[in-house]
């Protein structure tokens, strides 16, 4: 399938918009009327074709926007993009993993060809034909995480095993909920969860290790988790709170269903095969409440969740402020009709 | 339930070592590569022998770059319980068996400056994908091997002539010659981590030893190859599968489960993984915990049983499977 890439912007002008097709196959996160924490890791196959399932890595109409986006913010912040020194296997992982995903499912786009420890690499959206020696860094412009994921949807931790745990060991991470990799390289699976609220008191996090910590080889798992962003913005970083924080102050009940997005996180895991590490793929999906209760299923789905919400969840995900607004807006979608189970449209 | 990732391979090669020790080298039916796996790793084989299912964990011994095949060695264990003996005498070039993808129980510290590998007998395999991994990395590794005799020991031969003298130590029962581990473990750079795999009563000298001389128990890495051990037979209800089952002689929980046809989760079938936890409803009985991985809280409560090998005496247990 040929992919039509999209020329917009996540920040200024914020011209992001999602296309009809893009809209229906968006992530929708809730599958049930209300809201709670659970381990709901499922295994990452492929699912219905014409959804974000389709193909174990995804790449959308996004693909050439985000890029670019990432690039900016990594020239303003090289730190968004760290790995500690003893996981250069995993890197090669890393790289092979998403080469061979992107080439195998689009290769209109892609093309991968290895010749021994020579692979040829052309990524014809970004207008790039490199060959280098796995294994090799000094054949690539980037160190090989670096390079593959300044040409991959999402952000990407690579977590190391051992001593039981998990370390964020290296990552690029340009597309967060506002949390920093900066601030976590190094930390353990308990640390970089520490601020999550109610999940520990149940043991998620315990089971959710230990789930990881057996991860296997060509069985990856996958979750969904989400949160609200105001405008269309992909870099909501710690790093600059100052730049999107104030934006919660601009919803009104005029603006809300363009200004409030609905941000989906396809999250993916991967037990690494030369490395035993664990590649962590945070995916990102962007939708604006106008473009979201098109589809009438979420559009009642949506208030009812938002309204089931423990107060500690709504507070974390930063909605306080903007709650009552996005209720308002969203309740004239909600004409109290049974909704069908499961997260897609009917 | 499960999504099955397993391989059907046709055994392209079985090659005496020494008396006890054969290698089996595995190519893909269907023609594809073998995934790549990291020093350390292991499958689990699946053998049908004569109508019962065996299963049985082995390291990966081959070069983890090398996709046209795996390598395992086996050691023919006399009072085994059917697995090396039936891997030994009737496997033959060309046969067909079941390999899991690799899984990684013993893995190399990363971060490690240099490494010390200790290996007793055929506890010398995963160390042999370990070591073409270091020295694919240009790492630093040194390997204490302790043998039997000359003729029994598996590899050390090849080994020395691979990696020098410098590398390789080898020791041998029979010439009086044993490894100084307290030497060795005295004196090692910062950033030295110690690795131990062989017969129980070697591990278990190895880590004290290195405990005992100051080493953080974050550098110490042991992987035990625990059989399932026998035992009286005994009466298990698995109440989801609705299935009452005996246990034989020498038959685990878990094997016994699947040969009633209950797809119970498992990894290392060797009690140290984890995967195979079940919950206990309830015990009219003692349960025998023969796993490494369950803390003792855990066994204390009696709420849990990793059933890959441990065992249960009394009137009947009921789990949660």
């Amino acid at each position: 399938m040929t992919i039509t890439f999209r020329n917009e912007t996540f920040r200024d002008d914020f011209t992001f918009r999602n296309s009809l097709y893009n809209i229906r196959r968006f992530p929708f996160p809730f599958d049930r009327d209300e809201y709670m924490y659970s381990v709901n890791m499922e295994p990452h196959v492929r699912g219905k074709k014409d959804s974000v399932f389709e193909n174990l890595i995804d790449v959308d109409e996004h693909y050439v926007a985000e890029m670019l986006d990432r690039a900016l913010v990594l020239k303003e912040d090289p730190l968004r993009c760290q790995a500690l020194p003893h996981m250069m296997a995993a890197q090669w992982d890393t790289l092979e993993l998403l080469m061979e995903h992107q080439a195998q499912d689009y290769s209109e786009h892609f093309t991968l060809t290895k010749n021994g420890d020579r692979w040829r690499w052309i990524n014809r959206p970004m207008g790039i034909d490199d060959t280098f020696t796995f294994g090799d860094p000094s054949t690539l412009p980037y160190p090989p995480m670096e390079y593959i994921t300044r040409q991959a949807q999402g952000d990407f931790c690579i977590v190391d095993q051992r001593d039981n745990n998990l370390w964020m060991d290296a990552g690029m991470v340009t597309t967060q909920a506002d949390w920093s990799l900066d601030f976590d390289i190094g930390m353990n699976f308990m640390e970089w969860h520490g601020p999550v609220p109610l999940a520990h008191q149940i043991g998620v996090f315990d089971r959710a290790l230990k789930f990881l910590l057996n991860l296997q080889q060509g069985k990856p798992t996958r979750r969904l988790n989400w949160t609200m962003t105001v405008n269309p913005r992909l870099d909501t970083s710690p790093e600059n709170y100052h730049k999107w924080g104030p934006d919660r102050a601009t919803v009104t009940p005029e603006n809300v269903g363009e200004k409030m997005h609905l941000r989906v996180e396809l999250q993916s895991l991967w037990r690494l095969p030369r490395s035993n590490a664990i590649l962590f793929v945070i995916r990102c999906y962007l939708i604006s409440f106008n473009e979201l209760v098109t589809v009438p299923k979420w559009g009642r789905r949506l208030p009812r969740v938002l309204k089931s919400l423990p107060p500690e969840i709504v507070d974390y995900k930063g909605l306080t402020r903007n709650r009552p607004i996005m209720l308002d807006w969203l309740e004239k979608y909600d004409d109290g009709s049974p909704t069908s189970p499961g997260i897609f449209p009917d | 339930m499960s999504l099955n990732t397993d391989m059907p391979v046709r055994v392209a090669a079985v090659t005496p070592v020494t008396d006890l020790v054969k290698r089996f080298r595995f190519e893909r039916m269907d023609g594809h590569p073998m995934p790549f796996f990291s020093g350390g790793a292991h499958v689990v084989v699946s053998m049908n022998d004569n109508g019962i299912l065996r299963r049985n964990p082995y390291s990966l011994m081959s070069n983890p770059d090398d996709s046209s095949g795996f390598e395992i060695s086996v050691l023919r264990v006399p009072n085994s319980r059917g697995g090396s003996i039936f891997m030994h005498e009737q496997v033959r070039p060309g046969d067909q068996l079941t390999v899991s993808q690799p899984v990684n129980l013993f893995a190399p510290d990363h971060r490690g400056r240099k490494h010390i590998l200790f290996a007793g007998g055929i506890g010398i395999t995963p160390f042999i994908a370990m070591m073409e991994q270091f020295s694919r990395d240009n790492i630093a590794f040194e390997l204490h091997y302790a043998i039997r005799s000359r003729s029994h020991g598996a590899y050390w031969q090849q080994l020395l002539e691979r990696y020098g003298p410098r590398r390789i130590k080898i020791y041998v029962d029979e010439e009086n010659t044993f490894i100084p581990v307290a030497e060795i473990a005295d004196n090692q750079p910062l950033g030295t981590h110690l690795y131990v795999c062989g017969p129980a009563g070697m591990i278990d000298g190895v880590l004290l030893t290195a405990l005992r001389a100051g080493w953080p128990k974050e550098n110490l890495h042991s992987e035990r190859f625990l059989a399932p051990p026998a035992g009286l037979p005994f009466q298990v209800f698995l109440e989801t599968s609705n299935i009452h089952m005996t246990v034989g002689e020498h038959q685990s929980i878990l094997e016994a489960a699947e040969a009633h046809g209950c797809d119970a989760p498992y990894m290392c079938r060797g009690g140290a993984c984890g995967q195979c936890e079940t919950e206990v409803l309830s015990c009219d009985g003692t349960l025998q915990h023969n796993d490494i991985y369950l803390s003792d809280e855990e066994r204390a409560s009696g709420k849990k049983i990793m059933i890959c090998v441990s065992r249960f005496k009394g009137q009947k247990l009921v789990l949660q499977l």
